[in-house]
């Protein structure tokens, strides 16, 4: 009953139950957040319907963001990424990735960056002339241990030409 | 030397109705662990409850190694969103980012485009041949939570099955000579 194995046992047992707890605890320590973000499409680069029937269009992005205040002592990197939100006849929503980023430390988080898109911005069919998008800013905090989460913002009012260029 | 001089004792001193006794406690173990890991299933909507990160394709965020807890809800599939999908005909399931969505207006149905963090194509390379997009029935589970190098376990134990032999050979031999 009270020999080494059975000490170390208990000891082991205890030391990995409360090791667990607090990898799950420190998921619910939520600090204030209130990340920024401003983009601005610079240019329509061109504007094409591809031989195999969807339209594709290249933009020149000009991003802004503040994503200091997501950093805590347990994230190990956020994933920021610009997806266009748009509806067509066919479908009730879609959304397309053009560009992301791994942002590994605090001081990388506040950013001024002028690209154009990374990913190809190809509709499912030919809807995409005229049409209003939005902008969406999402970021996925991802932690040194515990529960991931992510947001967004979205930024309204951009739209493509009536016709193609 | 003298504690394996006690477990060959304890083994000669056994009796029928202790070891049976000893037989039905282990049983009991990994019954109850067996019920618990299928309640957590059940609770989390995935087919299986956890993952191990196998390869690089999702650095730095996650390493080889790493275990991912997995949920699926109804809700909608969006970008962003870090899943787990299988696909036809390989039995390896692969975690990546959802980068492009389309959701049907009427049906609900939804054509969904994944990539790798660290790589740096879309998988279109990796879905079956002619695949264009993943469906929402390849998909088990989202991401939700993280825990890093526990996952060590399962890949040496299953890159080198000598190891788990071992182990459980150990296993059995501690609780067949235990006097409790």
């Amino acid at each position: 009953m009270h020999s080494f194995g059975y000490r170390a046992n208990s000891l082991l047992t205890f030391a990995v139950t409360i090791l667990a707890f607090m990898c799950a605890i420190v998921s619910f320590s939520f600090s204030n957040q209130t990340p920024s973000a401003q983009i601005q499409i610079l240019n329509i680069n061109w504007f094409q319907k591809q031989p195999h029937g969807n339209d594709e269009v290249s933009l020149t992005l000009n991003i802004t963001a503040d994503l200091q205040s997501l950093f805590t002592w347990n994230t190990k990197q956020v994933f920021a990424f610009v997806a266009a939100e748009y509806k067509t006849s066919k479908n009730s929503l879609n959304q397309v990735s053009l560009w992301d980023a791994i942002i590994p430390e605090k001081e990388h988080a506040k950013f001024w960056i002028q690209i154009s898109n990374k990913y190809r911005f190809i509709d499912q069919g030919y809807n995409l002339r005229r049409k209003d998008f939005n902008l969406t800013l999402h970021w996925h905090v991802m932690p040194k241990t515990g529960k991931m989460f992510a947001d967004k913002i979205v930024m309204s009012g951009y739209s493509l030409p009536d016709a193609y260029r | 030397m003298g504690l394996v001089g006690e477990t060959v004792d304890s083994i000669k001193s056994i009796q029928i109705r202790q070891l049976l006794t000893q037989a039905i406690r282990l049983g009991m173990i990994v019954t109850s662990a067996l019920i618990i890991w299928k309640a957590l299933i059940c609770v989390t909507g995935s087919d299986s409850l956890v993952v191990v990160v196998l390869s690089e394709s999702m650095e730095p965020g996650f390493q080889r190694g790493d275990i991912l807890f997995l949920h699926m809800s109804k809700d909608p599939i969006r970008a962003g969103e870090i899943v787990v999908f299988n696909i036809d005909g390989r039995d390896i399931p692969i975690v990546h980012r959802v980068i492009m969505v389309h959701e049907r207006e009427n049906t609900g149905e939804v054509d969904v485009l994944t990539k790798g963090d660290n790589n740096p194509e879309d998988d279109r390379l990796l879905y079956a041949k002619g695949q264009l997009w993943l469906n929402r029935h390849h998909i088990m589970g989202r991401a939700v939570g993280f825990l890093p190098y526990v996952g060590w376990v399962t890949i040496i134990m299953t890159e080198k099955p000598i190891i788990k032999y071992i182990l459980i050979g150990t296993l059995g031999l501690l609780v067949i000579s235990s006097k409790d």
